[in-house]
């Protein structure tokens, strides 16, 4: 204990007799520690930022949509056909045990009025199970019930962005807003979400009961007013998905007539897959990041290494001295060690310190969220330490085997 | 009561490039505790590679060295250091001492490679540069320090943990005669009054005399060994007297 705090303190005397010199190696490690920490930080904030999103999906969704439609030969793009319908939503919940929920819904788009604000938004008709699916809260007023639904009453439950863009902060519960000119009273107002993956704002939207969205908003569709644009499902847990899938498929197919040979004339996505494959290639580049950052840290211990070499060569002397003195070779290798150390830890922090700043500007400047966990702090100082044991071990290997007496004749 | 130092058939050999060099052919040669020997001879005639023998910084290619009894010959790095340690003090003729440290740490290093810890060593170090009369000098670098202050220096260094042997290569080399002579002086009031053995290498005749005892090299080999009759500073020796001349 005697020789290391007097070792620390020699190392910190040779390290201070050569402010510059120290001053330039640090710099190497500094760069490779704040350059990990900081794409460390990118990744990680990354992945988080995808597992919120599946979180704020909601969890075990499994989406229907109808599949493409064939037009004399010209196929056009999935969900434009009509195939799906209210009545396939409520058959999938009755009769498929590995399905808890199926909820219908109708997309559109409409200009909302209130006074003198008015605001272009989504509008989704749906069924309260559509909340339920999606786990969302409101956090005024409340949600609309399915009697809403079945008498297609005219009442609204906002995202936040309509609240903010249509009642400059007042209370919009209780107040009537139209929608392509048809009055509906606010009863809800949902918990904010944010951004989806794709940038998208998912406060940007009025909930109607389905059945109204389709009458006054929306409109039908012309070839079958039952028709819907997509059907939400929930699995009653994860390891159900698959198999809610296989029930969903032979069900729909069997209600619309396909034969064997017949392509699904709807198409069935499983958003936790998406979403667990973005979040894979989020997290390879996360690792790459680091893995390329790392590079530098290996060349900031080759420079440590260079300059430990130089000065166990610069205090060939003061080697052959101390081991005159009763330097054993344990002692000399301790204090060169330590000396490389100090070098890499000091590095360490200082290039930890930059690297938290650097994420921070990061996720300022470009608006990408960023993450600093204590995990990748104590791995950025492990890894310092290690690179000064790993590059300093062989200087100070050289130095502690000196001959003594050619030490101390050298000049 | 054994030698202090006893060495018999002392032989090394060096291999420089292809050329293979003799510098010791069988050196055979007793010290007493408390004598103080001058070894003289030509550059390159094995006086100093005796000197590095008898200070354990190197092991001999063949013969035997038993050092108050033991055998130090077969010791490995580690062993030795810690005799160099424990049982030698170094005067070099270039002082090395440690530029970026001040007069106390330089006198206090050696502590730090002892086996057992040192309680009180700031006291211990005050007290051999106290010995060595630098008093008031101990926060001083030694740039700020003159040549026989150096010396001093090192030579509390050497002392401070207690060695038996003192073993001095030219330790005068680089100072003038008159710090030359201060520097004597010390060695021999530390063999007189403390006793301590003082193997001394030195080219000066003059500073030779300083000793009870000098042995002449050639070649690898001593070629005289004989005591000092007159010696110099016998006004110290008057405080107190030679109590042992050793003649072989």
């Amino acid at each position: 204990m005697k020789q290391l705090l007097s070792s620390m303190r020699i190392a910190f005397r040779a390290l201070r007799m050569n402010k510059l010199r120290s001053a330039l190696t640090m710099l190497g490690i500094v760069i490779g520690v704040a350059s990990v920490i900081a794409t460390v930080a990118i990744g990680s904030g990354a992945t988080q930022r995808i597992q919120q999103q599946i979180a704020s999906i909601g969890s075990n969704i499994i989406l229907v949509i109808p599949g493409s439609m064939s037009s004399s030969g010209v196929r056009l793009g999935t969900g434009n056909a009509v195939t799906l319908s209210e009545a396939d939503a409520r058959e999938l919940m009755v009769q498929c045990p590995d399905i808890a929920l199926a909820a219908p819904m109708v997309r559109g788009g409409a200009q909302v009025v209130n006074g003198n604000n008015n605001w272009a938004t989504g509008i989704l008709g749906v069924t309260p199970d559509y909340l339920t699916i999606r786990e969302l809260t409101v956090t005024q007023g409340s949600e609309f019930a399915q009697q809403d639904v079945d008498s297609a009453n005219k009442v609204a439950v906002l995202g936040q962005t309509p609240v903010d863009n249509l009642f400059d902060g007042a209370d919009p519960i209780g107040q009537t807003i139209r929608i392509k000119n048809v009055p509906f009273t606010v009863v809800g107002v949902l918990m904010r979400k944010g951004q989806s993956s794709s940038g998208q704002d998912q406060d940007d939207v009025i909930l109607l009961p389905i059945s109204t969205a389709k009458r006054k908003v929306i409109g039908a569709k012309q070839a079958n007013a039952d028709a819907v644009d997509a059907i939400m499902m929930q699995a009653k847990s994860g390891a159900q998905i698959p198999a809610a899938q296989e029930e969903a498929t032979a069900l729909l197919r069997q209600r619309h007539h396909l034969q064997a040979n017949d392509d699904n004339d709807f198409s069935i996505r499983n958003l936790e897959e998406l979403f667990a494959a973005q979040e894979a290639s989020s997290q390879i580049m996360a690792v790459m990041l680091a893995a390329v950052a790392s590079v530098s840290l290996v060349v900031g211990g080759i420079g440590i290494m260079n300059i430990m070499l130089i000065s166990v060569q610069e205090r060939t002397r003061e080697i052959g001295l101390r081991q005159a003195l009763g330097a054993k070779t344990r002692d000399i290798l301790t204090q060169f060690l330590v000396e490389a150390i100090t070098l890499s830890v000091a590095g360490g922090f200082i290039g930890i310190l930059i690297g938290v700043g650097a994420s921070f500007l990061i996720s300022k400047l470009a608006g990408w969220a960023t993450s600093v966990g204590p995990g990748a702090v104590l791995l950025a100082v492990f890894f310092s330490a290690l690179v000064g044991v790993g590059f300093g071990y062989y200087p100070a290997r050289k130095a502690a085997y000196l001959d003594p007496i050619e030490a101390l004749r050298y000049d | 009561m054994s030698s202090l130092i006893d060495i018999r058939d002392l032989r090394k050999t060096y291999l420089l490039g292809e050329i293979v060099v003799n510098a010791l052919q069988g050196v055979t040669l007793s010290i007493e505790r408390g004598s103080f020997v001058a070894i003289m001879g030509e550059s390159g005639s094995g006086k100093s590679t005796l000197l590095n023998l008898l200070g354990c910084l190197d092991r001999p290619t063949s013969g035997r060295y038993l050092l108050g009894g033991t055998a130090v010959e077969t010791m490995d790095r580690d062993e030795l250091a810690e005799i160099r340690n424990r049982e030698i003090g170094f005067v070099f003729q270039s002082f090395n001492l440690l530029p970026r440290m001040d007069a106390l740490e330089n006198v206090e290093l050696p502590l730090l490679y002892k086996v057992s810890d040192t309680p009180n060593e700031d006291e211990l170090g005050m007290q051999a540069l106290a010995d060595v009369g630098l008093v008031g000098r101990e926060h001083n670098f030694p740039a700020q320090l003159s040549g026989g202050q150096q010396q001093r220096v090192a030579i509390a260094r050497a002392l401070i943990n207690k060695p038996e042997i003192l073993l001095a290569d030219e330790p005068t080399g680089a100072l003038d005669s008159h710090n030359g002579a201060e520097i004597m002086n010390i060695f021999r009031a530390l063999n007189q009054e403390q006793g301590i053995t003082i193997v001394m290498v030195t080219h000066s005749d003059e500073i030779a005399t300083y000793a009870g005892r000098i042995i002449r090299f050639r070649d690898g080999l001593i070629v005289a060994d004989a005591a000092v009759t007159k010696r110099a500073g016998d006004h110290l020796a008057a405080i107190a007297p030679v109590d042992a001349e050793v003649t072989v």
